[in-house]
């Protein structure tokens, strides 16, 4: 029987994924994946490289398409094109998704025309003004240092209000004050009702962060609980079921 | 549909933002077209051929070269900071980030050959006169063809090691209807001749056009979709 | 090719072997064409033997124009029903596609010096061929230089249907260029109406073709089939 990371959350699921699977050729990197999360839950999903994380992120993104399964966001297919469940998707990665030639503001009005907010100007001033970057408004983000280009790809992951964020490694490249940073703000957000998953290869980052932890190994769920305790207990079951 | 249109609008705003900004890819063009008009000058026998009866093929010649090196631009800005899947991640179809793709490039590559035009009529000494509107009109019939394919082309392109040599290689055996014809147009309108006897190539632009800028369209989330 | 043969009783070695039985039929059924046109049909009066490489090379033509057809039908495909046999097809039919078409353009200048005192025209069939020779050559380019298999497949999907609606642009806007520009062209490559017995040997050279077409395609299908069960298996 395959542990499937869906037990005990009270409210109704934000996203779902159901059977996912994906195979390259002949390669199967998802072999029937069940998971979901309802607002206040951070999933992480953890397992070592080539166990399908990115894989299974991007097509909860619907970035990438399921070769079978479904991924459903409030309810509604994750579909093609303009629809409800894409605008309540975030996606926060390693990269910021900025564009380099153009400023702060430019880049955020950007992301809030293609979310066709009805005022994007005014949508990219108030993301900035909350990330605190608004003395920076006018600059490119190749002139930003690395904890304030993250602060500015939040914004961008942000700007739309959505309702799911998926985080891709979202810790790499930061040093350990702006993870703090970082850590407090997603806290912030899954207070307020922020469904999250959060796929990452360093647990220690994220553990006092996430309300689940599971393991992916060869395209399956091969663990799946509510982080309860220390990181110290954890890390020798994990490392025993990944084989280190 | 108007609604795919403004998003690709919005799309090919924020390209030619960025373009504007930086400035360096166009300047690089203008200059590898101008220098392009040089080296055809001198690669002709000034006592055997007259600039001005080459100047069609120099001017096709020059727009092709020019449009194939910097159809990769519109995609190689994408793939900086991942910012493709922020585009893909949005609530908009394929088809309009393939339309502001398109727009984009075919801005990008119509200033260059407005510039380069006169370039050619300095350099080569050749008096357009009254054809001037009808070289222009046949230029816009047959970037629109080129661009479309190059669009698609350079998505693809830039996802491949060799991007650079891979996309004159997939592209320049599409460029060969529509320069033909172009050629063809552009020598009659410079000779004064009548439309009647430009129907047949301005007929295959036309479908030309119909056919490719459809199909790119379609297929162009076969290219970004994994 | 360095692809180690795979185990004698797997699906791809079957095929492999079937092709390559295939293939060797079809080369003494062609050794049996020439035979053929050099015994048994007249020497055609005005190009003398020079025009027995006709036999090889409108079939290697019709061979590669029916390769090509075919990549672009099974990429459409591919698009539509992400079958990856049809991506394997293609990209066999595509390799097959270059020889036949390098056959026919060696061929082509081979005849065409002594008939017409040129080594190359720009005769409209034989432009198209050369085109389609370039096509395939971007289209392999293309494959070799992605490295994901579904992405391989889906972007060589795209060039190998927009290569196709190509081709009859291509073609017309040739023709246009030529009746625009009249040549002294003595004799067509195909003469309108052949002698029964030249006939003959060409539609049975046709066959033999069309045989040796599907004998490589398996051949090669085969040796795909194989890379990628060895590759699966050191990947999973």
């Amino acid at each position: 029987m395959t542990p499937s990371p869906e037990l005990g959350h009270p409210g109704p699921a934000l996203i779902e994924g159901r059977g996912l699977r994906r195979a390259f050729g002949r390669l199967q990197v998802l072999k029937g994946i069940d998971l979901s999360a309802a607002a206040g839950d951070a999933l992480a999903v953890v397992g070592p490289n080539g166990a399908g994380k990115t894989t299974l992120l991007r097509i909860l993104a619907g970035i990438m398409r399921p070769s079978g399964g479904q991924v459903r966001v409030l309810g509604e297919p994750l579909g093609r094109g303009g629809s409800v469940a894409r605008r309540a998707i975030g996606l926060l990665s390693h990269q910021s998704l900025l564009y380099d030639d153009l400023t702060l503001t430019e880049n955020l009005t950007f992301a809030a025309r293609l979310y066709g907010l009805p005022r994007p100007g005014e949508a990219a001033a108030a993301a900035l003004e909350d990330a605190g970057l608004a003395d920076r408004a006018g600059d490119q983000p190749r002139k930003l240092s690395r904890g304030l280009l993250q602060r500015a790809a939040i914004a961008r992951a942000l700007i739309h209000g959505p309702r799911v964020l998926l985080l891709d490694e979202p810790f790499t490249a930061l040093d350990a004050a702006a993870a703090e940073r970082l850590r407090a703000l997603l806290r912030a957000r899954l207070g307020a009702g922020l469904a999250m998953v959060l796929v990452t290869h360093d647990l220690a980052e994220a553990w006092g962060l996430v309300t689940r932890v599971a393991v992916l190994l060869g395209g399956r769920w091969v663990a799946d609980e509510s982080r309860s305790g220390a990181l110290e207990t954890f890390l020798p079951r994990y490392h025993a079921l990944i084989g280190v | 549909m108007s609604e795919a249109l403004r998003l690709a609008l919005v799309v090919a705003g924020k390209d030619l933002r960025a373009e504007l900004r930086s400035r360096t890819a166009l300047l690089s063009a203008l200059v590898f077209s101008a220098l392009v008009l040089v080296i055809f000058n001198f690669a002709r026998d000034p006592t055997v051929l007259a600039a001005a009866d080459l100047a069609p093929s120099v001017l096709w010649v020059t727009f092709a070269l020019a449009a194939t090196v910097t159809m990769n631009r519109a995609f190689t800005v994408e793939r900086e900071n991942g910012a493709l899947d922020g585009l893909l991640l949005a609530p908009i179809p394929r088809e309009a980030i393939f339309l502001g793709k398109l727009l984009a490039n075919l801005a990008f590559v119509g200033t260059v050959e407005a510039l380069t035009l006169p370039l050619l009529i300095l350099f080569f000494n050749v008096d357009f006169g009254r054809a001037l509107p009808g070289v222009v009109g046949v230029t816009a019939l047959a970037t629109l063809g080129f661009v479309s394919v190059g669009t698609i082309f350079g998505a693809m392109a830039v996802r491949t090691r060799f991007a650079e040599l891979l996309l004159p290689v997939l592209l320049l055996p599409f460029m060969v209807p529509p320069i033909i014809a172009a050629v063809q147009v552009t020598s009659r309108l410079l000779a004064g001749r009548p439309l009647s006897e430009m129907g047949g190539w301005l007929r295959l632009l036309t479908l030309y056009d119909i056919v490719f800028v459809t199909l790119c369209t379609m297929v162009f989330s076969a290219v970004v979709d994994e | 090719m360095t692809t180690p043969l795979p185990p004698a009783d797997s699906t791809a070695s079957r095929v492999v072997r079937r092709g390559l039985i295939l293939s060797g039929l079809a080369l003494l059924a062609l050794a049996g064409v020439y035979v053929l046109a050099l015994g048994y049909t007249p020497i055609e009066a005005r190009q003398g033997l020079a025009q027995k490489i006709f036999y090889l090379h409108v079939p290697a033509a019709w061979s590669a124009l029916l390769a090509f057809s075919l990549v672009g039908i099974t990429s459409a495909l591919y698009l539509w029903l992400a079958d990856p046999r049809l991506d394997r097809f293609a990209a066999a039919s595509a390799e097959v596609g270059v020889a036949f078409s390098a056959v026919m353009l060696t061929t082509g200048p081979i005849w065409a010096k002594p008939i017409w005192g040129t080594w190359w025209t720009w005769d409209a069939r034989l432009t198209l061929t050369l085109f389609l020779f370039f096509l395939f050559v971007g289209y392999l380019a293309l494959r070799a230089s992605v490295h994901d298999p579904a992405e391989r497949a889906r972007f060589s999907a795209v060039v190998g249907i927009l290569g196709l609606l190509l081709v009859p642009f291509i073609h017309l806007s040739v023709y246009l260029f030529r009746t625009l520009h009249p040549q002294p062209i003595v004799l067509k490559p195909s003469a309108p109406s052949l002698p029964p017995a030249m006939l003959r040997t060409l539609l049975i050279s046709f066959a033999v073709f069309t045989v040796m077409y599907v004998g490589f395609v398996m051949a090669r299908y085969g040796l795909s089939l194989a890379d990628e069960a060895r590759e699966g298996g050191d990947a999973g």
